[in-house]
C-alpha cells in the first residue's frame, strides 16, 4: 500500500529519461515486484505482466465512443498515450474467482480446512488517477467496514504504484466533473508526466518514500521550472479536452426523488441486462458463491465470483426475485453508482472513468441518462 | 454490533456444529437445536439477529435465531424447507453436522422499547426471530407496559411453535391473538388477515412499540394500520428479507437503495424504509 504523501507544495519533482524509465522497471523486478501494465493484447490496451519498456504500447493508443473501442497509431512515439483499457485493476486485488474454503467430509460430520493466501507483489504501471480513486472507493467496501476481507486485505498490502497523469482524455471520460482527475494526487510511490516535445522524457514526482528512494536510485534529476510547468501543462491540456461531464449537484436527492422516472422505461427498451458495465467498472464489488464437491462427495468448495445486479439471481427470493424487471435492474445499477454509494460508504461509487460507456453494446451513456432525468427532474410515468 | 466470535480465517468461514436434535414444527417446518458445548460462553446473540448455516457442498443460507437470548448454552433455528439449501439442512439430522456463522445484523430494539407497549406482529415463518424476542419481553416483563402477540398463518396446522402459543394464551401477562387464512369448523379462533386483528388491540399510540416479522404483503398493511391508528413510524420495526450471500456486507446482494439488510437491518424502523420501500422492485 502507498504510505502517505507528503503534501503536494512540498513533494521534489525529478525528470526521467527513456532509459530512466527503463531502470526503474528493471530496479522494481530486481526488488522481487512483478510488473503488471499496459500492453497491446487482444485488440486492447489491456493490463499484463510485463517485462520492461519494450512491452509498452509505444506509439499506440485508443478510440473509445459510447459503445466503440478501437486501436489506433500514434506518430509521437508515447509510451502511455491512450486513457484506460477494458480491464481495471480490479481483477488483481478483487480477483474474479476465489476459493473461500475446502471441506472434507468425516464419519460424524465434517472439518473445513482454510485457504491460505500468499498473493504476488505486484507493482502496477501506468495507473491512472481515475483507478487509483477506484481502488480506495473498493478498500472502503473491503477492508473499512466491520469486517475485512482478508484477501484483498493481502493484494492490497502487497502493491507498489507507479502512476501516470493522463496526457489525453479518453473519448468517454469524465473524471474531471467527478473530481478524481486527470492528475494523480494520492495513492502512488511514483507519478509520472510523459513529456514528449523538446525530448522524450518523464516528469517523475514521488508519492512515498520508498518512491522516492526508488527515483533516487535510477538517476533521477532535480526537474527545473521549465519542466515541471510542461507536465502541468499536459494535464491541463488534457483536463480542458475532456468530452463529458456529469453534473453531480445534489445528485443523491435527485436520483432519490426520481424511482419512479419515465427515463428507467426508456433505457430498459435499450439495456440488454448483459452484465458488461458491471464487469468493467472498477469500483462494482458484488460476488456470489458457488458450492461444489468432488464426485464422491467427500470433498466440497466453496468459492467467490463477481457477480452483477443485472442478474436475476441477484436478488433471488424464494418464489422470484425482486428486481424482475431490467427497469428495476438499471435503475438499481445507477442509483447504486452515483447516489446511494453516498450513504453506504461516504463517496461516489462512480469515478468518471467511461468504460461502462465503451463496453456497452448498445453505448447506453451513464452521464446521458443522469443528464435526461436531470433535465426533467420530477417527470411521472405518463406525465 | 455482532458479538460471537468469528474463525480467524476469514469472516466467511463456517463453524461445523452438531444437531442435538431435530423437531418437527409443521409439515414443512423443523427446529434444530445446534451442540454449542464446546464453545466458551456458548453462543451469544441478541434477538432478531441471525446465522448463515451451512450444508456440505450444496450452500449457505441466513436463518434467524430463535432461541431464548438469556440461554445462550442452545442454539436453535427454525428452517422452513423451500429448496436446496433447506432441504439438504433438514437432512443433515441428529448428530450430523452443520457449518454455522454469525451472529448477524441490528436486533429487535428491546432497549429502546423499555417503558413502551410493545406489540409483536408475526406472519408465518416470521413468528421465529420474534420468538427469542417474546421470550426476552416475558423474562424482563416488569420493565415493558402492555405486550400484545398478534400472529398470522396460512392454517391452523401451519402455526408455529403451537404448544408455546397455547401457554403464551393462557398467560395474563400477554394479550395473544392468532389468526388463519383458512380453517375447517374445528378451529375456534379467528380467521382473516393479521393486520385486521390489530383493531381488537387497545393502543395507545404515542407508547407503542411494534416488531414485525412476515410476508411483505402483511407488512404493508400492518403499517398502514398502525399508521392510521397513530403510531409514528420511528417506533414502527420491520425484519426484512433479501438475498444474502456474505452478510458481511462484501456481496452487495442484500441492498435495498441505501441499506445492507445484513448489516444495517434486518430490523430497521419504517422512517427510515419509508422514502424506500414505496417504489416496486427495489
Ligand atoms: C435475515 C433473514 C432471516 C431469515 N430467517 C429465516 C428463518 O428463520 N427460517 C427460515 O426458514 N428461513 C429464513 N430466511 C429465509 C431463508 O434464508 C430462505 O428460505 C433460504 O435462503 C432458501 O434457500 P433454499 O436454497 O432452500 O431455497 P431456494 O429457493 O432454492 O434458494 C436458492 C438460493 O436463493 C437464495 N434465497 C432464496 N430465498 C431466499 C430468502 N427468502 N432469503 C434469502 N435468500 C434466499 C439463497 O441464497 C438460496 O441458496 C431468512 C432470510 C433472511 C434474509
Ligand atoms: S460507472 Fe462507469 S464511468 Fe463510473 S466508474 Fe463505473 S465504469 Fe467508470
Ligand atoms: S452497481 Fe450493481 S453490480 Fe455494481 S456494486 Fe452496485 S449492485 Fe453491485
Ligand atoms: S449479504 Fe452480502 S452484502 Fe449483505
Amino acid at each position: 500500500m502507498a504510505e502517505v504523501a507528503p503534501p503536494e507544495a512540498e513533494r521534489e519533482r525529478f525528470v526521467l529519461s527513456v532509459d530512466g524509465l527503463e531502470a526503474l522497471l528493471v530496479a522494481l523486478r530486481g526488488d522481487g515486484w512483478r510488473l503488471m501494465g499496459p500492453t497491446v493484447r487482444d485488440g486492447a490496451i489491456d493490463h499484463a505482466e510485463i517485462r520492461g519498456v519494450a512491452d509498452l504500447p509505444r506509439g499506440m493508443t485508443e478510440v473509445q465512443e459510447a459503445g466503440t473501442y478501437r486501436l489506433a497509431r500514434r506518430e509521437d512515439g508515447a509510451f502511455f498515450g491512450y486513457a484506460v483499457g477494458p480491464r481495471s485493476w480490479k481483477q488483481l486485488l478483487f480477483v474474479p474467482k476465489l476459493r473461500l474454503f475446502r471441506a472434507h467430509r468425516q464419519e460424524d460430520g465434517f472439518q473445513v480446512e482454510p485457504e491460505s493466501t500468499e498473493p504476488p507483489r505486484l507493482a502496477l504501471i501506468g495507473a491512472r488517477s481515475c483507478d487509483l480513486h477506484a481502488i480506495a472507493v473498493q478498500d472502503r467496501t473491503f477492508l473499512e467496514g466491520p469486517y475485512k476481507d482478508p484477501d484483498y486485505a493481502a493484494r492490497r498490502e502487497r502493491l507498489f504504484v507507479v502512476a501516470v497523469n493522463c496526457g489525453q482524455a479518453g473519448g468517454t471520460c469524465f473524471c474531471v466533473s467527478m473530481r478524481t482527475g486527470p492528475r494523480a494526487t494520492s495513492g502512488f510511490d511514483v507519478a509520472l508526466t510523459e513529456l514528449l516535445e523538446g525530448g522524450h522524457r518523464f516528469l517523475a514526482e514521488p508519492g512515498s518514500e520508498r518512491g522516492a528512494a526508488l527515483l533516487a536510485r535510477v538517476g533521477a534529476i532535480p526537474a527545473r521550472e521549465p519542466d515541471a510547468r510542461a507536465a502541468d501543462a499536459v494535464v491541463e491540456r488534457t483536463a480542458q479536452s475532456m468530452g463529458r461531464a456529469m453534473d453531480t449537484t445534489d445528485i443523491k436527492g435527485l436520483l432519490y426523488r426520481n424511482q419512479e422516472h419515465p427515463r428507467w422505461d426508456n433505457v430498459s427498451e435499450r439495456c440488454l441486462g448483459c452484465t458488461n458495465c458491471t464487469l468493467v467498472c472498477p469500483t462494482c464489488f458484488c460476488s456470489s458463491v458457488e458450492d461444489t464437491t468432488d464426485l464422491v462427495g467427500g470433498v466440497a468448495e466453496r468459492s467467490r465470483r463477481w457477480d452483477s445486479c443485472f442478474t436475476l439471481d441477484h436478488s433471488y427470493l424464494h418464489g422470484g426475485s425482486v428486481r424482475h424487471s431490467i427497469r428495476s435492474r438499471y435503475r438499481q445499477w445507477l442509483t447504486h453508482k452515483v447516489a446511494s454509494w453516498w450513504d453506504q460508504f461516504g463517496t461516489s461509487g462512480c469515478i468518471g472513468c467511461g468504460r461502462c460507456i465503451t463496453w456497452c453494446p448498445v453505448g447506453i451513456d451513464i452521464t446521458e441518462e443522469v443528464a435526461a432525468i436531470r433535465a426533467t427532474d420530477g417527470a411521472r410515468p405518463g406525465a | 454490533m455482532s458479538t460471537g466470535a468469528l474463525p480467524t480465517a476469514g469472516p466467511m468461514m463456517p463453524e461445523p456444529l452438531r444437531v442435538r436434535s431435530l423437531r418437527r414444527e409443521t409439515a414443512d417446518t423443523f427446529t434444530v437445536s445446534l451442540d454449542v458445548s464446546e464453545r466458551p460462553g456458548g453462543f451469544p446473540f441478541q434477538p432478531g439477529q441471525f446465522n448463515m448455516l451451512y450444508a456440505f457442498g450444496v450452500g449457505e443460507v441466513p436463518i434467524s435465531i430463535s432461541g431464548d437470548p438469556a440461554r445462550p448454552g442452545e442454539l436453535l433455528h427454525t428452517v422452513r424447507t423451500v429448496g436446496a439449501v433447506t432441504e439438504a439442512l433438514r437432512r443433515v439430522g441428529r448428530g450430523g453436522r452443520m457449518g454455522v456463522r454469525g451472529p448477524y445484523g441490528r436486533p429487535w430494539p428491546l432497549e429502546e422499547a423499555r417503558g413502551l407497549d410493545v406489540v409483536v406482529v408475526a406472519g408465518g415463518l416470521g413468528l421465529a426471530p420474534l420468538r427469542s424476542a417474546i421470550l426476552h419481553l416475558l423474562r424482563h416483563r416488569t420493565e415493558y407496559g402492555r405486550v400484545s402477540l398478534l400472529v398470522g398463518a396460512r392454517s391452523p396446522e401451519g402455526l408455529l411453535y403451537r404448544r408455546e402459543l397455547a401457554r403464551w394464551q393462557e398467560d395474563a401477562r400477554l394479550k395473544v391473538l392468532v389468526t388463519v387464512d383458512q380453517a375447517g369448523p374445528e378451529w375456534k379462533g379467528h380467521v382473516g388477515v393479521v393486520p385486521a386483528l390489530l383493531r381488537d388491540v387497545e393502543l395507545e399510540p404515542s407508547r407503542t412499540v411494534a416488531l414485525m416479522c412476515g410476508p411483505e404483503v402483511m407488512m404493508r398493511f400492518t403499517v398502514r394500520e398502525l399508521e392510521r391508528q397513530g403510531v409514528p413510524d420511528s417506533r414502527i420495526h420491520l425484519s426484512l428479507e433479501r438475498n444474502m450471500k456474505c452478510a458481511v456486507g462484501f456481496c452487495g446482494h442484500c441492498q435495498l437503495v441505501p441499506f445492507f439488510v445484513c448489516k444495517d437491518g434486518p430490523v430497521l424502523p419504517y422512517d427510515r424504509l419509508r422514502p424506500f420501500i414505496n417504489p416496486r422492485e427495489v
